[in-house]
């Protein structure tokens, strides 16, 4: 038998051995699916097909040139479908935060008549704020910020107030957030964007596609294909037919007028297989790993004196649980909890390059530090769940004791 | 030398002002929650002020107040113009 481990993504647990010196009876346990999913064994596959027959430049009409049009344009297909699209109005990207940013700008672009105004929520993920503050310093909008509810969800009547003067080009509002989970009332968000001069939606999906469908509400989606097990350096950009989005960037002569440059066409064909393996399981994994999740939810709090469990309780993705545990640095409790065996993603200041705490998390005026961000991946087993639960209160409890509370 | 009163709110005088200048996040919440503990039982009514540059003190000292059971009254500025967030001590600490 071979030593490597077994990726075993999608046929069993999720596992990855500990230290050698530790002994192998408990292993480590990727709770961090929200940040990068391992390739789902249809990518792994689907990739090393690709790069076999779909090397060559998909603009070419010889033979291996025909084979890489075609899948991509097979890829093309079974993202649209995936998402709700049309195969024309699905791009591949570099990234998920590319997208974002191109669909944004481009949304900025074509309404310039319609008013200098970009709008988005307090928990858009930072690519929205980043690509906002870029157009206000290029282009001259002005960014206009709409609060959300403690819950983590666009107040209604704050965002009718923002569209209220009719200077809004667009309106970026996520499918769900990717720190906290919280899933946006995006038909009600749609209707008043539609009521106030059309307004065109960019919906940021990245963190929410391969766990459920893409609602339809959107002008422009964003997707992220690590995020659902398909490769790293894979984005979607969605652009319905007739919206009013110019592409931001220099053209280029690809057959597709919205991509950039020689296309990944192994990474878009492995993103695609995955796409498709993950939505077909979603439904059964998505329930089973929403019964974890409901089970940690009711009790960390239990189990743990002093924490701040945060996020809307009913609307929400089923993989994501985030809570802040008060007096503990959430620096100290990434590295505890890796000793202890599992990858846990945190939004305290201490583990931001910025050394500022999650802006998602200070909009919804939850706690900001001591924050854990636990996201569950279709292999999660009841037993890393139960284990989990079991050295949490210690380790919270001797990291309070250490500083004195 | 005693705390300057709370400007956010008039006659609300400070009991005790804390220091966490250039000090990282929780600084500020602890340095609350141990100045909360040692009043003990007289804690309820005392009004506390920590003096902080942190940003996310500006979340986590409402966050803490709310989670405690404690009146969070707002921010002024010290005299060197670093935020002081005051807060008034509930029952529980």
């Amino acid at each position: 038998m071979s030593s490597i481990p077994r990726p075993a993504w999608g046929y069993g647990p999720r596992v990855i051995p500990g230290p050698s010196a530790a002994p192998s009876s408990s292993p480590w346990i990727d709770l961090d699916s929200a940040s990068a999913r391992p390739l789902h064994p249809a990518a792994r596959e689907a990739l090393l097909l690709a790069h076999e027959h779909g090397y060559a430049d998909p603009r070419r009409l010889h033979h291996a040139g025909r084979r890489a049009r075609q899948l991509l344009d097979n890829a093309r297909e079974v993202v649209a479908s995936c998402l709700g699209a049309r195969p024309d109005e699905v791009t591949f990207t570099g990234s998920g935060t590319e997208a974002v940013h191109r669909g944004l700008l481009g949304l900025a672009r074509g309404r310039r008549r319609a008013g200098g105004v970009v709008a988005h929520t307090a928990v858009e993920h930072s690519a929205v704020l980043h690509a906002a503050d870029f157009s206000a310093a290029e282009h001259g909008t002005t960014t206009r910020v709409v609060d959300v509810d403690p819950g983590g969800r666009v107040d209604l009547d704050a965002l009718a107030a923002a569209l209220e003067p009719r200077d809004v080009a667009l309106l970026a509002v996520q499918g769900a957030n990717h720190e906290v989970g919280t899933r946006q009332p995006l038909a009600d968000v749609a209707r008043l964007a539609a009521a106030y001069g059309d307004v065109p939606l960019l919906v940021d999906a990245c963190a929410s596609v391969g766990w459920e469908p893409l609602p339809a509400e959107w002008s422009v989606a964003a997707a992220s294909a690590h995020k659902w097990g398909g490769p790293p350096g894979v984005g979607v950009l969605a652009v319905r037919k007739g919206a009013r989005w110019r592409d931001p960037s220099p053209a280029d002569d690809r057959g597709d007028r919205r991509a950039l440059g020689f296309e990944d066409v192994p990474g878009a064909f492995a993103s695609a297989a995955a796409l498709q393996a993950v939505l077909a399981e979603s439904e059964e994994s998505g329930r089973r790993v929403a019964a974890l999740v409901d089970r940690l939810r009711t009790e960390v709090p239990r189990l743990v004196p002093d924490v701040d469990v945060v996020g809307d309780p009913v609307h929400r993705l089923p993989h994501l649980l985030t809570f802040s545990c008060l007096y503990v640095e959430g620096e100290a409790l990434v590295t505890a909890l890796d000793g202890a065996g599992f990858g846990i993603g945190s939004g305290s200041a201490c583990t931001a390059s910025t050394h500022e705490p999650s802006h998602v998390l200070a909009a919804m005026g939850a706690l900001t530090h001591g924050n854990v961000r636990l996201s569950l991946h279709p292999g999660t087993r009841e037993e890393d769940v139960d284990r989990f639960l079991a050295v949490l209160p210690g380790i919270v409890a001797r990291l309070r004791a250490d500083v004195g509370l | 030398m005693s705390a300057a009163p709370f400007a956010g709110s008039p006659g609300v005088a400070v009991d005790e002002e804390l220091d966490c200048r250039g000090l990282p996040c929780p600084a500020p919440v602890l340095a609350l929650a141990k100045a909360a503990r040692g009043r003990g039982d007289g804690a309820a009514g005392a009004v506390l002020a920590v003096v902080a540059e942190d940003p996310a003190a500006r979340v986590d000292v409402p966050a803490w107040c709310r989670m405690r059971g404690h009146a969070y009254l707002g921010a002024d500025a010290a005299d060197d113009g670093v935020a002081r967030h005051v807060v008034r001590l509930g029952g529980a600490v």
